[in-house]
């Protein structure tokens, strides 16, 4: 019976959803204060019963509920309590509850939060998330119902899928949907201000916190992404330009563009409609990301195979996002003005050629990710693209921007002061050069010296600034919120870079073949196998290694990687890793070789690997302080101006 | 020119010649990192004949896995239900890989052996890729072999 409910819970969401979709922007169009008056009571009803219906689901699985056919297929007796809770979202149907769940969240946040906007622009952005919400109800409730029975019940479930009962799988998808959907907001803020027509800054200034809100959070997700994959798969890898990992890529590349856009539109009046288009881009990717992970067009590790009914709707959902919105900004945008005059040397020219590379990098993964589809459909037979395209290009593509990163801050709107840029560049340079050639002193190869010289030159840039800042400004005003989390994201990239490049450089890794009591020298480090033995978990048995090792005779880690069989018969490694600032030693079992006690061992020193999460974790939180600034909460441009004066106003420079 | 025509002309210049780039590089990359997926028919026909790297995908052939007990060298043979091709590869085998599971493994011809690079077996016990099952499909047509369902996989 209580399966049941969650359903009905579900059409009566999908009512409210039409009815938040509908009247508001008809309310909007009609000018009727009644009928814009329902988004709000109807957005936070519709939240109410998607909650109703996600409660339901977990209660299922945690009654171990087996009539429900996605709980038996995805759940155990014996899987623990919060796999149990983290399987609602381990598979297709419960994922696109979450997702739902999570546009309503961002909705009801704005419902509360927009108390500051004009009434018809609150009332078109929440018709604009009705409509995504529709969408998305109807695809679950046609497609994909989460709470189909299966009668008569089975004693036990299939269990969740081993790959998938791991921590970082708890918070993993959660994060990653927040930032898929945050999109969403700034989409629905720029079709309401196209279907307004009042194309004046306002708009972008209320949309920016809510952009780099998502976009921290998609930053967040694919940290955790990369992080879990590289614990739990056993590959030892962090990036693997598989489609999925693309998927959630592509819309963050074209979001790092868009709070970038976002800013100079805001400030300046300038890239209004290519504003606009990236709103619309970053939200269409999100929804192809679904698209290709949801439908399984695509051989991938997260493929979720299913029917192709579900391909076909959510590429008829896709056609009407992508082209009805692209058709409004078509009628539109000719009447977008254009902002205040730039210099060629200026931070506007900066940024748009960020943008254009952020951009560019975002089409070309794109089309390394859609060509096997493209070339199955004309029948050029069956292709993958490798990885070292996507690597190679997207190194080729981001150089540019890496070297254009501490300039941004120095350069003025409007007119940049040449010299000032010659002093960074300098300076910038100088740092990033000692760096390298302290790199090159202690043995470093070209790719380590160039990740030292990489991260030398950012960071010099972002300390430059900083100081510059503590130095001219007045106190109070030295650091807004927006420019703390543009230092702390650029810093970011900076630790990233340096992380990425010099665990690609200075990693050792050795597939080994080990007898019980043999030793293997891994980098400056000794590892002995120490042998196998059983252990039991609460759904599984493993076989666990022991490793000991040794650095100069001393003992720095006794290591226990297992290889684990399910209960469902499925069979996992886990690798063991002993992280550390400098390094993480990284050992898996691979399988056992003759009778004698000898396994094949995947054997890893990788020095630095932490750096490039840590780098992530910053640009996070750099989007979360931006979107913390005061300014963007002001009801209109007046109460707070923004200069536009070559005078250093504090927020004048923040970007 | 008006100073704002000469802006924009630089701007548009700009874009064009970064799409020009991007174009052209993206071209070069995927010519140089396409691998094609063939079964053993195709390769014995020679259909593979003209590239250096590419996938060879198919069934491993149950009791043909063969470990060299002293390296982590592994023999075994890959069937698409009509022909058989041996494979040698030297390292750590997927957590999913077995006899009569389908796998896709990466590398080149040597001689009559296909002496993989890569060997993926990322896909649970009942399914199989779809652009596996499909090159397999006319070789099973025609022997009647039973193969694994190609929906109802989870990641």
């Amino acid at each position: 019976m209580i399966p049941e409910l969650g359903e009905v819970a579900l059409i009566l969401a999908l009512l409210l959803a039409l009815v938040q979709c509908v009247l508001p922007l008809l309310g909007a169009w009609r000018n009727n204060a009644a009928l814009m008056a329902v988004a709000r009571p109807a957005a936070a009803g519709q939240f109410v019963f998607v909650a109703i219906s996600f409660a339901v689901l977990t209660w299922a699985f945690m009654t171990q509920d087996f009539s429900v056919a996605y709980v038996a297929q995805n759940s155990n007796l014996s899987l623990p309590w919060y796999y149990r809770f983290s399987a609602v979202w381990g598979a297709h149907e419960g994922s696109l509850l979450l997702w739902i769940l999570i546009l309503n969240v961002w909705t009801v946040a704005l419902a509360a939060f927009s108390g500051h906007l004009p009434p018809k622009f609150a009332a078109r952005v929440l018709g604009v998330l009705g409509f995504v919400s529709v969408g998305f109800l109807l695809f679950t409730l046609f497609t994909s119902s989460p709470f189909g029975r299966l009668l008569p019940a089975p004693g036990n479930g299939m269990d969740l899928n081993p790959v998938l009962q791991d921590p970082g799988l708890i918070i993993h998808p959660p994060m990653l949907y927040m930032g898929y959907v945050g999109f969403s907001v700034a989409f629905a803020f720029a079709i309401a201000a196209l279907l307004g027509g009042a194309l004046d800054d306002d708009w972008v200034r209320w949309a920016r916190p809510w952009t780099n809100f998502a976009w921290a959070f998609l930053t967040a997700g694919i940290v955790l992404g990369s992080w879990w994959s590289y614990a739990e798969l056993g590959w030892g890898g962090w990036w693997f330009w598989d489609p999925v990992e693309n998927a959630s890529f592509m819309p963050w590349l074209i979001g790092t563009a868009l709070i970038h856009a976002q800013a100079v539109t805001e400030k300046r009046g300038g890239l209004r409609a290519w504003t606009l288009l990236l709103s619309i881009f970053a939200f269409s990717l999100s929804l192809l990301g679904t698209f290709l992970v949801r439908s399984g067009v695509l051989t991938s590790v997260h493929a979720f195979a299913s029917d192709p009914r579900r391909g076909v709707y959510i590429l008829m959902f896709l056609g009407v996002v992508v082209g009805g919105s692209l058709l409004i900004y078509a009628l539109r945008a000719p009447k977008v003005a254009g902002g205040k005059p730039f210099a060629l040397l200026s931070r506007e020219t900066l940024i748009v050629i960020g943008n254009l590379m952020l951009t560019a990098a975002a089409a070309m993964v794109l089309i390394g990710t859609l060509y096997p589809l493209v070339g199955d459909a004309f029948h050029l037979g069956r292709v993958s693209v490798g990885p070292p395209y996507f690597g190679s290009l997207f190194i080729l593509l981001m150089a540019p921007v890496v070297l254009l990163i501490p300039f941004g801050p120095f350069a003025r709107w409007g007119k940049a002061d040449g010299t000032a840029l010659w002093r960074v560049l300098l300076i910038a340079g100088a740092v990033a050069l000692l760096g390298g050639i302290l790199a090159l002193l202690l043995g470093g190869d070209a790719r380590a010296v160039l990740g030292t010289v990489a991260a030398c030159y950012v960071g010099a840039g972002v300390v430059l600034y900083a100081r510059k800042r503590w130095r001219e400004a007045p106190a109070g005003r030295r650091y807004p919120a927006e420019m703390v989390g543009m230092l702390v994201a650029h810093a970011g990239v900076g630790v990233f870079l340096a992380g990425a490049l010099l665990t690609t450089a200075l990693s050792v890794e050795r597939d080994v073949r080990l007898d019980p009591g043999q030793s293997q020298r891994i980098g400056a480090y000794d590892f002995r196998f120490d042998g196998v033995h059983e252990v039991r978990g609460p759904n599984w048995t493993a076989q666990q290694g022991r490793l000991t090792v040794l650095h100069d005779g001393a003992v720095v880690a006794v290591m226990h990687p297992q290889k684990r069989v399910y209960s469902g018969g499925q069979v996992q490694t886990k690798a063991s890793v002993s992280a550390g600032v400098m390094r993480d030693l990284y050992v898996a079992l691979g399988e056992p070789l003759g009778d004698h006690g000898a396994w094949a061992l995947r054997l890893y020193d990788k020095p630095f690997v932490r750096w490039l999460w840590f780098g992530g974790v910053l640009m996070m939180l750099g989007g979360f302080i931006t979107s913390g600034d005061r300014r963007f909460r002001a009801r209109n441009a007046r109460a707070m101006p923004v200069s536009g004066t070559a005078t250093l106003a504090p927020r004048e420079s923040a970007a | 020119m008006h100073p704002v025509r000469k802006r924009r002309l630089i701007f548009v210049g700009l874009i064009l010649g970064a799409v020009a780039m991007a174009t052209g590089a993206v071209i070069y990359g995927l010519q140089k990192n396409m691998n094609y997926l063939f079964t053993p028919s195709q390769v014995l026909a020679g259909r593979a004949a003209d590239y250096r790297s590419f996938r060879l995908g198919g069934m491993v052939e149950n009791g043909s896995i063969v470990r060299d007990p002293h390296s982590l060298k592994v023999d075994f043979t890959v069937t698409d239900g009509d022909r058989t091709l041996p494979v040698e590869y030297t390292g750590i085998l997927p957590d999913l890989f077995r006899a009569n599971q389908a796998v896709i493994t990466t590398g080149r011809m040597q001689g009559g052996t296909f002496v993989a690079s890569e060997v993926l077996a990322k896909h649970s016990a009942t399914y199989m890729p779809k652009e596996l099952a499909e090159a397999m499909a006319k070789a099973h047509a025609k022997h009647h072999v039973v193969m694994p369902a190609t929906a109802g996989g989870t990641p």
